[in-house]
């Protein structure tokens, strides 16, 4: 990795919902909005952040985008700086171009994994300063293209991929056709009540990826799970309106999947290899609605298959021999800390395992996290270039002999999957279910 | 409600089916459902290679199809499953298969009386609903929230009335969406729609609505109040007075309204599915009186009991002086009535039922894998392999309770009617 990775373009990002979303921005608008938002929605937990932090810039080495690019606007007490501190100083003042440039910092220069709070002496949470900037850019309309059009379709579809109500179903149905190529009893059982898991996924995969609702099915079939999934909207748990600001579709959304799992009446919620929707149903969707906790158990795929292992629910019929190396999501490893389960895991399914470093909570982002590669081809070259981070400890896996990269999380997969091309890494990129099917008994559980 | 007063209410236990065996039959069946009279039990089968059917008391339907799915019982004890013949989809109704045929069809409803079936239906990248076998004149981009009147002859559900492609965000904030009833398009655009209600004498809708991002309403008939909430769920009609009343968020807090004015003192950290006694003359609500606790309010005094984990399925007696719901804490489930919950807990416990004469209430439960039916906090039968809701009399003497007993090949489907007298 000799080259530095210091391309990241200068000139303005044209955006259709930053450039034309400021068009009808007045100052009277800023001001009363950012102001409502502060005196409204935020409190104490804001106050102590803004009040305490010293600028001491420990923050800096946190984050992939100062490492990759040493320029002080991208260290998260810069993006603070930039964005939340001025509109405080300025107490709304600002000018429909701030609100653009706060914009696009907060939605596609950070990417809320929270890194930085472990860096902070004081354990500053940046990520919630940045997510109250993005809402009050959602409340003034001056949110990027991809991820709004990303929120719409999550309001209109209650998924974010625009899929409609019978083409999930279709979908379900001809995954089922194909596992049953395979496995000839297995089935996806729709909208069963009374099951114990209700598995959950995200919008890309009936649209992109369904060979990972075909993979699911295989693994419940063979360690004998009563599981169903839903033939109603409510079934994927991602949420972009999380990201966007858009709190009140963030609760309508995770209302849906909640009542989903409730009026089928099972017992806990399995989902897919996710780690934004982990984030959205088990801490702040679920809040919002005044949840403290999921009202069902949600079970992430890493613990669920750290738990059908354990419990000898699922055999391996021949381990995985091309040596690995394992990224940490940071929603599921600084936001639950299932790194260890995650390494059982992969210890169970993989001969040869090489760690990344820094690795567990200490890992470093994707980048495409936090909403940021939903923000679309735009940003993806400032995306990618401003993690050469990650790259570096991609790279050092792979000289210590790594040749697939497994990546347990949706976002993670398509921002590493871009590190992987940009960077030449030549790293196969896999899910932990790609694996886990490829060398699992299977057809060994399946009850009718 | 069918009238059950012609069913079997004599007291006694009878075997229905000898359900255990069925597997020897087929090369797979699927989880059963039985009939609200007791009477019947059935479950999709697979007959052969690519070919489906479904078993009804141990005797297969003579058609088969390429797909059999969600196959439930209408209140009125007829058998309904979604089908597929030759690549084409419809509804098979006691082994009849509708005439209308369509690419896809999902979502299927009942009236309350089980006369009239609604599903959603695709055809040709059109959406329509459908009615008792007769789909709407017209179609449209998409629909969803499929809503049936109670009598089950009106169908409404948001629909897309102005085309635009992904990415066209202003586009889409201009108002792409609108509610069809019985696919009469409503005259105004939304941004979206979502949940919808009919009127109790079925000639009027009320849907939640978001005006632009930021403003939620309720609109009637397409009207929309003249108030906007911070967000709203989903409305009801009153049964009194077919006013329309909604949970809106208002400064961060959840509270009731009545056609745009607030009506309830009290605010909630969480406020929804609320329900009409069935005079109309009481309201009742799921609320979180503050974060993390759950409970019912009832004309907006919440219950003291609350539970950590949640409240949910609340239900009117029908004499309107009780109220219970389901609760959950600490994984564990339970029935409160009036805001006493049963010492019982249990793994999970499904929506309670009133008998007529408002004195009992029963619910099905689930513990250590079995299942079994409490009524009035008290354990009624032995465990099941599975068990359906509970049904009281029309006197409110008699329950009758239906269930699998005994496992694998010696599993056995019945009905049995208890007296309730003591």
């Amino acid at each position: 990795m000799a080259e530095p990775a210091l391309k990241e373009e200068s000139r303005e990002i044209f955006d259709e919902g930053l450039n034309r979303g400021i068009e009808k921005l007045t100052s009277e608008k800023i001001e009363q909005v950012i102001n409502a938002v502060l005196e409204d929605e935020t409190g104490a937990r804001l106050k102590v952040y803004v009040d305490t932090c010293v600028h001491c810039g420990l923050c800096s080495e946190a984050c992939h985008f100062y490492v990759s690019f040493r320029e002080p606007r991208f260290s998260p007490a810069g993006k603070v700086k930039q964005t939340l501190w001025e509109m405080l100083k300025k107490k709304g003042k600002v000018s429909p171009e701030f609100i653009r440039r706060a914009s696009e910092i907060a939605s596609t220069e950070c990417n809320l994994c929270k890194r930085c709070s472990m860096y902070c002496p004081f354990g500053i949470d940046v990520a919630y300063l940045m997510l109250v900037v993005r809402r009050i850019c959602h409340k003034l309309g001056v949110t990027p293209q991809y991820i709004q059009d990303t929120a719409h379709s999550h309001s209109a579809t209650f998924n974010q991929m625009w899929v409609k109500d019978d083409e999930w179903i279709d979908t379900l149905m001809w995954q089922e056709e194909e596992a049953q190529d395979e496995i000839p009893d297995l089935r996806i059982p729709l909208d069963k009540e009374g099951a114990d898991v209700f598995y959950s996924v995200i919008g890309p995969e009936p649209k992109f990826r369904a060979q990972l609702i075909y993979q699911a099915a295989v693994i419940m079939d063979a360690a004998g799970i009563n599981w169903t999934m839903p033939a109603t909207p409510g079934w994927d748990n991602s949420d972009m309106c999380m990201y966007t600001g858009d709190n009140e579709m963030m609760g309508r959304l995770k209302k849906a999947h909640f009542e989903s799992a409730m009026r089928l009446k099972a017992k806990r919620i399995v989902m897919g290899e996710c780690g934004h929707a982990f984030r959205s149903i088990y801490d702040m969707g679920n809040r919002w609605l005044a949840w403290q906790m999921p009202p069902i158990p949600v079970t992430h795929a890493i613990e669920f298959y750290y738990e059908l292992f354990r419990e000898g629910k699922l055999k391996i019929a021949r381990k995985y021999e091309t040596p690995v190396t394992l990224h940490d999501p940071c929603n599921i490893v600084r936001g639950r800390g299932l790194h260890e389960m995650a390494r059982y895991v992969v210890n169970e399914v993989c001969e040869e395992f090489v760690e990344m470093h820094p690795n567990r909570e200490h890992n470093f982002c994707c980048s495409a996290g936090g909403g940021v590669i939903n923000c679309g081809p735009p940003f993806r070259n400032k995306r990618v270039e401003g993690n050469k981070a990650k790259a570096d400890q991609l790279f050092d896996a792979k000289a210590r002999g790594a040749k697939t990269l497994i990546a347990p999380c949706h976002n993670c997969h398509g921002g590493l999957e871009d590190i992987i091309h940009h960077y030449g890494l030549g790293l196969e990129l896999k899910f932990l279910g790609d694996i886990i099917y490829e060398c699992m008994e299977k057809g060994q559980g399946s009850e009718m | 409600m069918h009238d059950s007063s012609n069913w079997d209410w004599d007291i006694g236990k009878k075997q229905i089916a000898d359900i255990g065996k069925w597997k020897d039959m087929f090369e797979w069946v699927e989880e059963p459902c039985a009939s609200p009279d007791g009477e019947k039990v059935a479950a999709v089968v697979k007959t052969g290679d690519m070919e489906f059917s479904v078993c009804q008391n141990g005797a297969a339907w003579e058609n088969t199809f390429d797909k059999v799915w969600h196959l439930r019982f209408s209140p009125d004890n007829r058998l309904a499953g979604l089908v597929s013949d030759m690549g084409e989809w419809t509804v098979a109704v006691d082994e009849q298969a509708w005439e209308s045929r369509f690419e896809f069809v999902w979502n299927p409803q009942f009236s309350r009386d089980g006369s009239g079936i609604t599903v959603a239906a695709q055809k040709e990248r059109k959406y329509f609903g459908v009615i008792n076998d007769v789909p709407w004149e017209k179609g449209f981009f998409h629909i969803t929230n499929l809503a049936t009147s109670l009598d089950g002859k009106q169908t409404a559900a948001a629909i897309q009335t102005v085309p635009f492609s992904e990415g066209e965000i202003f586009k889409f904030q201009e108002g792409c969406y609108s509610v069809a009833v019985n696919g009469k398009t409503w005259d105004r655009n939304f941004i979206n729609v979502w949940d919808m209600a009919f009127s109790h004498d079925h000639e009027h809708v009320a849907a939640e609505v978001r005006t632009s991002l930021y403003d939620y309403t309720i609109a009637v008939d397409g009207v929309p109040w003249n108030e906007t909430f911070l967000s709203v769920w989903k409305p009801r009609f009153s049964p009194e007075d077919g006013s329309v009343t909604a949970p809106v968020r208002i400064g961060g807090k959840w509270t009731l309204a009545r056609n745009g004015k607030q009506i309830w003192n009290s605010s909630f950290a969480q406020l929804w599915h609320h329900i009409y006694s069935p005079d109309g003359k009481k309201l009742a609500a799921i609320v979180a009186p503050e974060f993390g606790k759950w409970t019912v309010a009832v004309d907006d005094i919440p219950w003291r009991h609350t539970f950590g984990d949640l409240a949910a399925d609340p239900v009117f007696s029908p004499d309107g002086k009780r109220v219970a719901c389901v609760g959950k804490e600490k994984e564990k489930w339970t029935v409160c009535v009036n805001g006493e919950p049963w010492n019982s807990m249990s793994d999970m416990a499904w929506k309670p039922v009133f008998s007529p004469d408002s004195k009992h209430v029963a619910a099905k439960v689930e513990k250590n894998g079995h299942y079994t039916i409490i009524m009035d906090g008290q354990a009624l039968k032995n465990d099941f392999e599975a068990v359906w809701d509970p049904v009281f009399s029309p006197d409110g003497e008699k329950i009758l309770i239906r269930g699998i007993e005994g496992k694998g090949d010696d599993a056995k489907y019945c009905r049995e009617v208890l007296s309730l007298k003591k």
